[in-house]
C-alpha cells in the first residue's frame, strides 16, 4: 500500500514496462523521501487521546511525502519532454502511486490464486498464514532492492482503507438471529474478558519486568498496561480468516467472531485511556480520571453503535426512494457505510461497531428495498473487496515484517507475552464460560471451550495500534511493535495451522464410527430428523419475552418506516418464496436454455456428489457406469437432484438382483451406500446458514424440503380423508353462505364481525385472492380461496375444508406449495412454475393449504410458539395490520 | 404466559412428573408452557393437529410419525404426562444416573428406550417387528422420489439382510439394538432443555 517505488521488484515482475525509468531519479526519490516525515498520514483515531503531532523517525512511520516527491519531479521532467511534441511519453511519476497500489493487489491476489491452485496445501495450512509467508517472501525482495522497508502497512491505509470493508462484510452477512441470541455471551467475552485480557497480561508482564525476566527496558506500569490493552483483542480479520477455514459448529464460531468484533469498542477505550494516562504521567492520575475513563467507555462504545444505527436507517431510508437510480443504488450501501465509519472515526468513537451495526441492522431493510439485481451486486462486491482488503492485509503483515529497523529483541518479554496472552485467554474463556453456563440454553461444552481460547488470534488491530504509539512517551515503542508481530505470526500461523488438527481432533471423538451398515446410516439420519422434530415441538429455544416483544414492535413501526410498501407486504415469508420461485424459474428458463452449457452443473453442486465422485467415481465408473454417467457432474445439462421429470437415479440394472448375490455384494453395497447417502433427506439442522467470508452458497435442498412438506400435506389429507369416510368428522367446521362470502369479496375484508376471523386481514387476503387469480382463477375462485382460508384456520388442521375435496386427485395446475426452506437462508431460490410441473401429484388445493399454514404464522420455531400462537380473544375484530404476517 | 401456564400445573403433578421423567422443575414448568401454547383447544390434552400446526414438522420426513408417537396407542389425545414421557426419551444420559439406584427400574431416557422409540418408528403395526414393508414406508419417506421403488426395495432388502440374524426377514427389537450397538445412540439421540 505504501506508494514508494520499489524498482527492483517490480522490475521482477514487469520488467517490461519499467525497464526505461532513470535510475538516478529513484535515488534522489528515495533519499528525499525518507527525511521529509511527518506524522501526517498517520492521523487515526487515536491521535486525539495522544493529542499531539509528532514528528516521528523515519522507518516505521507512514511515509506520506511521496506526493511531495512527484511534484518535483514532475517538474523535473518537463523541460526535457518538451523539446518536441511527444508522441509517446513514458510518464512513471505521474502514474506511479496508483500504479504500485495497483500492483500490490495484484501480486496478492495472484498469491492467493497460486495458493488456491494446490489444494493439499490449503487443506494444511491456512491461507492467512500462508499469506503472511508470502508477504516475507515479498518483503525480502523489496528489502533486497531498496535496502530499506519501503512498503510497510501504516495505520492509516490499514484503518481507512482496509479495515473498513472487511468489518462491513461481517456486518453484512451477520447471521443476525445467531448473532442476537448469543449477544448476551458476546457481550461478556468480549467487555470482561477483554479488560481482563489487558490486566493481567499488563500486570504479569510488569510484575515479571520488576523481577528481572528481562533485563533493562525503559517501561513503567502504566505502559506495559497500554501494551495489555492493544494486545488483548481479538483480531476480527484473523479469526474470520481462520475460522473459516476449520469448520466449526455454528455457536461456536458467532461466540469467537462476535467477541472479536465487540471487543473493538473496550480496545479503543482501554487503548485511549492508557495512552492518555501514559501522557498524563502516573501521579496525575486520580479517581476522577478513572472514573472518566469507565465513563468514556460507554460513550465509546454505545455511541460507535449507536451512529451505525442512525446510518443504517439512513441508508434504509434512501433505499425506499432509489428506484429511479437503481443503477447505483448499490454504490450507496458501501458510501454510508463508510461514512458512518469515518463519523465514528471522526468523534472518537469505536468506528468497527459503527459499522458493524451499520450492516448488521441495515442489512434486512436494504435487501427487502433494493431491486434483486442491486442486491446480488452488494453481495458480490461485498466479498470481493472484503476477501481482497483480507488478502492485502496479510502480505503485508508480512512484509512489513522485513525490515531491520524496528526490530528490536528481547527474548524474556516477547516469550512471556506469549506465554501470558495464551494462558489468560483459557482462564478468562473457561472462567467465563462456567458462569455463563449456568444460565445458558445450551451450555458450552468443554471442547467448544478450548477451542474458544484456542482461537484467540490476534492480527493487525494489534499492529496498527501499536504502530500508533507515541514514541517520546514510549521509549520501547519497537519493542513493542516487534513483540506485537510475534504475537500475530505466532498467532496467526501456528495456531492457525494447528487448528485445523486440534478441531479434527477433537471432533473425532464425537464423530468416530463411520456408518458402515446401511441400517446404522438410515438409523442415524432418522435420529437426526426425529431430534429436529423433537426440538420444534419443544420449541428449544423457548419462549422469550423479548424476542417477541421486538419482533411485534419490528414489523409494526419499523419496517412501516424503513421498508417501501411493497416488499414490507411480501415480506411474509410465503410471498418471499413465491418470489424466489420466479427468480429461479427466470433462472431455470436460462439454464435450460443453455442446456449445453457447460457451468449449469454448478447450480447442482453438492457436497454429497463431490465426495462420491472423489471417493467411489473412479472404482465404481467401469462397474455401474449408469449411476456415475447420471451424476450430475458428467450431465451438466441435469435438472436438480430432485426433479421428477428428468430421473437422475436410472432405473438401474435390476438384473444385479439375478446374479450371485455372494459375487456382487461389496458393489451393491457401494451403490445402495451411494444411494443412500445422495437421496436420504438431510436434516435441517444440517444446513443452517453460515457466515462465510469467501463464499455464499446458495442454500441447495430446497427442492427437498418442499417435496417433504407436499408428501407430508398429502399423507395428511390422505389420513383425513380416509377419516373423513371412515368414522366422523373430527371437529365441527365452520362455513359461511355463499352470499356472505361474496360480500366479503367485495370488501376486501369480512364485514361480518359476529363471525370472528382472528387471522383475518387485508394482506392475508390480498394474498388469497392474488394467488388464485395467479392460477387462473376468477373472482369467484378467489372468494372460495378466502373462504377455504378462513375456514381452513377456524376449523385448526387446515385440511379439512370439504370444498376443495373433489378437486385433490386432479391433476396440478402448476402452482406448487411455497413452504421451503429453513428461515435463515436468505439467498434460498427454488423451483417454481417450471419446476412445479415435476410435482405432479401436488393437490391443487396445496397451494392453498400452504399459504395458510405459513403465512398466519410464523416460520421457524423461535418466533413461532412465541409470536403467532397467542390467542386472541374470540371477540376481538380482526386484526389488519398485518403485524403477524 | 410463563407465569400463566405454570400456575395451571399444580404443585404434585410437577413432582410425580419429575420423579417419573427425571425432568427438572423448571424444565417442566418451562415445557408446560410450551405445552400450553400448543394447546389451541385449551382442554389440557394436544390432538394430532395440534402438533400438525407446529410448521417446521411439516418439512421433516418423519414429522407424522414423530407425532404419532406421542399418541399412546389408539387415542388421540395426549396430556401432559404423556408429553413429557414421551419427550423425556430425549433427555440426555447424565452422568450421575447412570449408576443411580438401580431398582428404579430403567429411566426413560436410557439408551433402549431411545432406541424403542426410534423401532417403533417403523413399526406401525406393533408386532416388535419391522418387515420389510414397514422399513419400506419409512425408507419412501426418508428418500427424494426419484429413487425408483426397485432400488428402495433392495435397499430395504439388504439393510434387513444386515441386520436379519435369524432369517424371518424381519428386524426384531433386539437384532435392532445389536445392528445399531456401534451407534452412539446416547448422544445422537439426545437434546438438550433449559435448566
Amino acid at each position: 500500500m505504501q506508494v514508494a517505488p520499489s524498482y527492483l521488484l517490480w522490475a521482477l515482475l514487469l520488467t517490461c514496462l519499467i525497464h526505461t525509468v532513470p535510475m538516478e531519479g529513484i535515488s534522489g526519490a528515495s533519499s528525499e523521501r525518507l527525511v521529509y516525515k511527518t506524522r501526517h498520514g498517520s492521523g487515526h483515531r487515536l491521535e486525539n487521546a495522544s493529542s499531539v503531532l509528532t514528528v516521528s523517525s523515519v522507518h516505521t512511520q507512514n511515509r506520506s511525502g511521496h506526493h511531495h516527491n512527484a511534484g518535483d519531479h514532475d517538474t523535473a521532467h518537463q523541460p526535457k519532454n518538451l523539446t518536441g511534441v511527444p508522441i509517446v511519453s513514458f510518464k512513471w511519476d505521474h502514474v506511479q502511486e496508483p500504479y504500485v497500489v495497483v500492483l500490490w493487489i495484484f501480486v496478492a491476489g495472484m498469491a492467493k490464486l497460486v495458493f488456491e491452485l494446490n489444494h493439499n496445501l490449503t487443506s494444511v495450512f491456512p491461507e492467512s498464514g500462508l499469506l503472511i509467508l508470502i508477504g516475507f517472501v515479498l518483503g525480502g525482495i523489496v528489502w533486497g532492492a531498496d535496502k530499506a522497508q519501503t512498503f510497510t502497512l501504516t495505520p492509516t491505509n490499514f484503518f481507512f482503507y482496509l479495515l473498513p470493508q472487511i468489518i462491513l462484510d461481517t456486518g453484512y452477512f451477520m447471521p443476525n438471529k445467531l448473532f442476537f441470541s448469543n449477544l448476551g455471551a458476546i457481550l461478556i467475552y468480549a467487555i470482561l474478558g477483554t479488560v481482563w485480557n489487558a490486566a493481567a497480561v499488563g500486570l504479569s508482564l510488569w510484575g515479571c519486568y520488576e523481577g528481572g525476566a528481562m533485563g533493562d527496558l525503559d517501561i513503567g506500569l502504566l505502559q506495559f498496561l497500554l501494551f495489555g490493552s492493544l494486545i488483548a483483542a481479538v483480531d476480527p480479520v484473523a479469526v474470520i480468516a481462520v475460522f473459516e477455514e476449520v469448520h466449526v459448529n455454528e455457536v461456536l464460531f458467532i461466540l469467537v467472531f462476535g467477541e472479536s468484533l465487540l471487543n473493538d469498542g473496550v480496545t479503543v477505550v482501554l487503548y485511549n485511556v492508557f495512552d492518555a494516562f501514559v501522557s498524563l504521567g502516573g501521579e496525575r492520575i486520580d479517581a476522577a480520571e478513572i472514573i472518566k475513563g469507565i465513563i468514556s467507555f460507554f460513550v465509546v462504545a454505545f455511541g460507535g453503535s449507536l451512529i451505525g444505527v442512525i446510518f443504517a436507517i439512513l441508508i434504509s431510508l434512501l433505499t425506499r426512494f432509489t428506484k429511479n437510480v437503481q443503477i447505483i443504488e448499490a454504490g450507496f450501501i458501501f458510501v454510508l457505510g463508510y461514512l458512518s465509519y469515518l463519523t465514528a472515526e471522526m468523534l472518537s468513537l469505536s468506528a468497527i461497531l459503527s459499522i458493524t451495526f451499520f450492516g448488521v441492522c441495515g442489512q434486512k431493510y436494504i435487501n427487502a428495498n433494493m431491486d434483486e439485481r442491486s442486491v446480488t451486486t452488494v453481495r458480490y462486491v461485498m466479498k470481493v473487496i472484503a476477501n481482497g482488503s483480507e488478502t492485502m492485509i496479510f502480505v503485508f503483515l508480512g512484509v512489513t515484517a522485513i525490515d531491520k529497523t524496528i526490530w528490536v529483541w528481547n527474548t524474556g518479554f516477547i516469550l512471556l507475552t506469549l506465554l501470558f496472552i495464551f494462558i489468560y485467554r483459557f482462564m478468562g474463556v473457561f472462567f467465563m464460560t462456567y458462569f455463563l453456563n449456568k444460565n445458558r440454553l445450551v451450555p458450552i461444552e468443554l471442547i467448544d471451550q478450548v477451542i474458544m481460547s484456542y482461537g484467540g488470534l490476534r492480527g493487525a488491530v494489534a499492529y496498527g495500534l501499536a504502530v500508533l504509539l507515541n514514541e517520546n512517551k514510549i521509549p520501547e515503542k519497537n519493542l513493542l511493535i516487534s513483540t506485537t508481530l510475534i504475537v500475530i505470526y505466532f498467532t496467526v500461523i501456528l495456531q492457525g495451522i494447528t487448528m485445523k488438527p486440534l478441531v479434527q481432533w477433537l471432533k473425532v471423538k464425537r464423530a468416530a464410527q463411520a456408518e458402515l451398515k446401511l441400517i446404522e446410516k438410515v438409523n442415524s439420519r432418522a435420529f437426526e430428523h426425529i431430534l429436529c422434530a423433537v426440538e420444534d415441538v419443544c420449541g428449544r429455544i423457548g419462549d422469550n419475552w423479548w424476542t417477541r416483544g421486538w419482533n411485534r414492535f419490528e414489523e409494526k413501526y419499523i419496517c412501516w418506516l424503513l421498508m417501501k410498501p411493497k416488499p414490507r407486504k411480501s415480506r411474509d415469508y410465503l410471498f418471499n418464496v413465491f418470489h424466489k420461485l420466479n427468480l429461479a424459474d427466470a433462472m431455470n428458463y436460462v439454464t435450460e436454455g443453455e442446456r449445453r452449457g457447460s457451468l449449469a452443473f454448478l447450480r447442482n453442486e453438492d457436497d454429497t456428489h463431490v465426495d462420491f465422485k472423489k471417493k467411489f467415481g473412479v472404482d465404481i465408473e467401469d462397474v455401474m457406469p449408469d449411476i456415475t454417467v447420471d451424476t450430475e457432474y458428467n450431465r451438466p445439462d441435469q435438472v436438480p437432484v430432485t426433479s421428477i421429470i428428468h430421473d437422475t437415479v436410472p432405473s438401474v440394472s435390476l438384473n444385479i438382483y439375478e446374479q450371485d448375490l455372494q459375487g456382487m455384494r461389496d458393489i451393491e453395497d457401494l451403490r445402495a451406500h451411494h444411494l443412500l447417502q445422495q437421496h436420504l433427506y438431510r436434516s435441517r439442522k444440517n444446513h443452517r446458514h453460515k457466515y462465510s467470508r469467501s463464499n455464499f452458497s446458495i442454500n441447495q435442498s430446497e427442492g427437498e424440503v418442499q417435496e417433504i412438506f407436499q408428501r407430508t400435506m398429502r399423507s395428511r389429507l390422505e389420513s383425513f380423508k380416509s377419516a373423513k369416510t371412515g368414522v366422523a368428522p373430527a371437529k365441527k367446521i365452520t362455513k359461511l353462505p355463499q352470499k356472505e362470502r361474496q360480500q366479503k369479496m367485495a370488501n376486501g375484508r369480512p364485514i361480518d364481525r359476529s363471525q370472528s376471523y382472528p387471522y383475518g386481514d387485508e394482506d392475508f387476503e390480498f394474498s388469497a385472492s392474488e394467488g388464485d387469480n395467479a392460477s387462473g382463477g376468477g373472482g369467484e375462485g378467489g372468494a372460495a380461496a378466502l373462504y377455504s382460508f378462513r375456514t381452513l384456520y377456524t376449523a385448526g388442521a387446515g385440511i379439512e375444508n370439504p370444498a376443495f375435496m373433489p378437486e385433490m386427485d386432479t391433476p396440478p395446475p402448476m402452482r406448487s406449495p411455497p413452504w421451503l426452506d429453513q428461515p435463515e437462508s436468505d439467498a434460498s431460490v427454488a423451483p417454481s412454475q417450471r419446476a412445479q410441473r415435476r410435482l405432479p401429484w401436488t393437490p391443487s388445493n396445496m397451494r392453498r393449504l400452504a399459504p395458510l399454514r405459513v403465512s398466519t404464522r410464523s416460520n421457524d420455531s423461535f418466533a413461532m410458539a412465541d409470536v403467532v400462537v397467542p390467542e386472541e380473544p374470540e371477540d376481538s375484530p380482526p386484526r389488519r395490520d398485518g403485524t403477524h404476517m | 404466559m410463563g407465569s400463566r401456564a405454570s400456575s395451571l400445573l399444580r404443585e404434585e403433578d410437577i413432582e410425580e412428573i419429575k420423579k417419573e421423567t427425571g425432568f427438572s422443575h423448571s424444565q417442566i414448568t418451562r415445557l408446560y408452557s410450551r405445552f400450553h401454547s400448543l394447546d389451541k383447544g385449551e382442554n389440557g390434552a394436544l390432538s394430532r393437529e395440534d402438533f400438525q400446526r407446529i410448521p417446521e414438522l411439516a418439512i421433516n420426513p418423519l414429522g407424522d410419525r414423530i407425532i404419532n408417537a406421542f399418541f399412546p396407542e389408539g387415542e388421540d389425545q395426549v396430556n401432559f404426562r404423556g408429553f413429557m414421557r414421551t419427550l423425556a426419551h430425549f433427555r440426555p444420559v447424565e452422568d450421575n444416573e447412570k449408576n443411580k439406584d438401580p431398582d428404579a427400574g430403567e429411566p426413560l431416557n436410557s439408551r433402549n428406550n431411545k432406541l424403542l422409540f426410534a423401532f417403533r418408528l417403523y413399526d406401525l403395526d406393533r408386532d416388535d417387528k419391522i418387515s420389510r414393508d414397514e422399513l419400506l414406508q419409512v425408507l419412501r419417506m426418508m428418500v427424494g422420489v426419484n429413487i425408483s421403488d426397485e432400488q428402495l426395495g433392495s435397499i430395504a432388502d439388504r439393510t434387513i439382510q444386515e441386520a436379519d440374524a435369524n432369517g424371518d426377514m424381519c428386524i426384531s427389537f433386539s437384532e435392532f439394538i445389536k445392528a445399531l450397538e456401534k451407534v452412539d445412540v446416547e448422544q445422537k439421540m439426545s437434546i438438550r432443555f433449559l435448566h
